[in-house]
């Protein structure tokens, strides 16, 4: 064997080696708070409230409050990201607009959540004289997922090949019809894809609502958008820094995470699915 | 019928136009906000607010830094010399101390007669430092001197080396030390991930069989998901024991604790980027470096890393501008203490968590509220740039350099 060639072994031997590592790393976090927390997982723990000073009972209030939030921002999200999508990619053309508007999109994508956290606390919440209430942490949380639903929807507009586009005017269609018959039944599978990943990052974020919306403990069910609510991520976050009973409130702390990650990784999953089968039946075409 | 078919077609135009528009206005929201609010921080008194201080009128000594304020009051600096003043110790007084020099009946029944004895003590003592209650204020006498109420000015907040929010008289925000902590778990971060990610990308872009690469990267895309929150969860009850038994300390919540997860929670992205440019170098490039004769790891590490470089660069741009920001996780495992100069095996604060740590507790509209307005206007900045600078490189064509 030359040099050259033991060099190559041992190369490739280090890169096998480094991909299992950091693979295993990964699947260990995911692995051990699964072994953690699915002990903890039971119908009662789901539908229950936290009781004795959350060391029993479940998170109920918590799994609800998230629901609420990912619905709040969604109703605002989701046909604004939309629209806006289709402004920039059917209407505006290739000007300086839209090269503007993109970058725009792309810089509010990469600005941290706790800035939006801040920003919320500042307009919504003071200026807006919301309060911490549902409505406050549903609009910080739509801003902060208004990029990915932008960007999944001006790649799913992209996918629809422009002969149908051609074709619908050929027929006499005006660009409104088009957009409504022809565009938008087509695309709508993979925008959906971007509602599921955008539910998928709304409940796990917690900085955005620590000064906006989340409760520490709040075992009722709110009332009205006014109210504060409790959230999973938050729930996780006070449940293991700032608990009297560490060593009890461990196991509510693991199947709290394991919840979370459920929706998180499902709405994922499913997004990626729904994307994939979009796309074989797009090439049939 | 065709008329209102055709307005019902503008009014939908407008309103597409407008949302258009959304994540312009939100930017241009988010940074008249928060600027705002932070600007209001040189709008305020370098003393804590409804008091002053007060020195005897013969003292040179016309204003003070918030830092020598301090110092003062901790008896860190005892002679007036060391601010410019007369070669005399330095005697500090705080409201309270005015009950142990008179007894309750001297003030009179309402408290009226406070402020003559507080004048009182000040004309008596030439090297006296007064902390009062603006409520209280001593009488104007010959002998008091108010010192100037100065504003906090720029070079406190950025050249400030401490971060008390807390502190009395003065509230130190120094920002410096939140600065290097974000900085050092940020960089430390990426020196972790880096080599392990770019490692992984060339395994899975050259070396992975087809099947393998599709799983792997699927569920490493997957990984990139998992709340920040989580992985603060993991670092606190896994990581933090690991490195307090391994580096000997007293506790593990640390600077390197930080960086680790970052460094994991950075992995899927850098992963991700990086593979994707070594996967995009043409075909002709590799091919031509074989029929040179090269083996296949020559082949990687002569053409295939180079020829993508801009796309790593960019990877690890984004990676450090992800870290700079990430909020949960850092604030869970870092120990959370602003001390200067950080070091790895420290606790140390970053700028993001200080702001998630502290926010509940500083009332509206205050100083600390102001300050922390500011350090989200500093994070603001830095993830522009950083995001300015990604697009920058990412656009450079691909094969420049080889």
């Amino acid at each position: 064997m030359t040099k050259k060639s033991i060099n190559e072994k041992v190369a490739f031997l280090i890169f096998r080696v480094l991909g299992i590592v950091v693979i295993g790393i990964l699947f260990w976090i995911l692995g051990f708070i699964i072994y953690n927390g699915i002990g903890v997982i039971s119908w009662e723990f789901l539908t229950t409230e936290p009781t004795e000073g959350m060391t029993a009972g479940g998170i109920f209030p918590a799994i609800m409050g998230t629901l609420t939030l990912v619905l709040g921002s969604m109703v605002v999200a989701f046909p604004l990201g939309v629209m806006s999508a289709i402004y920039t990619q059917e209407y505006a053309g290739k000007g300086w607009t839209v090269r503007f508007i993109r970058v725009m999109t792309s810089n509010l994508a990469s600005i941290p959540s706790i800035v939006f956290g801040l920003f919320g606390m500042a307009l919504f919440v003071n200026k807006l004289g919301f309060g911490d209430s549902i409505i406050a942490g549903s609009l910080t949380l739509s801003l902060l997922v208004l990029p990915v639903v932008i960007r999944t929807t001006e790649e799913a507009l992209k996918a629809i090949p422009n002969s149908y586009r051609t074709g619908s005017y050929a027929l006499g269609a005006t660009k409104l019809q088009t957009i409504r018959k022809v565009i938008l039944p087509m695309a709508m599978p993979n925008i959906f894809t971007g509602l599921i990943l955008s539910i998928g990052r709304v409940s796990g974020e917690t900085a955005p609502i620590l000064f906006t919306v989340a409760a520490y403990f709040l075992p009722k069910l709110p009332s009205s958008i006014f109210d504060q609510v409790m959230a999973l991520p938050y729930h996780l976050y006070v449940l293991a820094t700032s608990g009297a009973n560490m060593e009890q409130t461990r196991p509510i702390a693991y199947g709290t995470a394991l919840v979370l990650i459920a929706i998180v990784l499902m709405m994922n999953l499913l997004a990626s699915l729904i994307r994939r089968k979009m796309n074989k039946k797009l090439k049939m075409q | 019928m065709k008329k209102m078919r055709r307005i019902l077609g503008k009014i939908v135009e407008g309103m597409l136009t407008l949302s258009g528009m959304v994540t312009t206005v939100t930017i241009l929201l988010i940074i008249i906000f928060l600027f705002k609010e932070g600007a209001g921080l040189f709008k305020s008194p370098v003393v804590e607010e409804g008091y002053q201080l007060y020195v005897h009128s013969s003292n040179p000594v016309n204003s003070l830094t918030p830092i020598e304020i301090k110092q003062m009051f901790d008896v860190d600096i005892d002679n007036w010399k060391t601010v410019g003043g007369e070669n005399s110790e330095i005697m500090v007084f705080r409201f309270d101390d005015i009950f142990n020099l008179y007894s309750d009946e001297e003030f009179g029944s309402d408290y009226e007669l406070l402020p003559v004895k507080l004048e009182e003590v000040i004309s008596q003592n030439k090297n006296i430092i007064a902390f009062l209650p603006s409520q209280y204020a001593p009488k104007a006498g010959v002998n008091v001197k108010n010192i100037e109420a100065k504003k906090i000015s720029i070079f406190d907040f950025f050249g400030g080396k401490e971060w008390i929010p807390t502190s009395k008289p003065a509230h130190q925000f120094g920002v410096l030390p939140l600065i290097w902590g974000t900085l050092l778990v940020s960089i430390v971060a990426i020196l972790i991930a880096l080599p392990l990610g770019i490692g992984v990308a060339i395994y899975l872009s050259e070396l992975a069989q087809n099947r393998a690469r599709h799983y792997l990267k699927f569920t490493i895309e997957l990984l990139a998901g998992i709340p920040s929150v989580v992985y603060g969860f993991f670092g606190l009850v896994v990581i933090v024991p690991i490195v307090q038994r391994l580096f000997q300390l007293d506790v593990g919540e640390t600077a390197l604790t930080g960086s680790i997860i970052l460094a994991i929670m950075a992995l899927p992205t850098i992963i991700t980027v990086s593979e994707d440019a070594m996967r995009n170098t043409p075909k002709s490039l590799r091919e031509g470096s074989l029929a040179l004769g090269a083996n296949k790891w020559q082949t990687i590490y002569r053409v295939v890393i180079p020829s993508s470089i801009s796309g790593i660069s960019a990877a690890v741009v984004l990676g450090i501008g992800r870290a700079i920001g990430e909020t949960m996780a850092v604030l869970m495992v870092t120990g959370n203490a602003a001390i200067l100069p950080p070091s790895l095996f420290e606790p140390v604060r970053t700028i993001p968590a200080t702001i998630a740590a502290e926010l509940g507790e500083a009332p509206t509209g205050g100083t600390h509220y102001q300050a922390l307005f500011l350090l989200g206007c500093i994070l603001f900045v830095i993830t522009m740039v950083i995001s300015v600078v990604a697009e920058m490189i990412s656009k450079k064509p691909q094969n420049s350099g080889v």
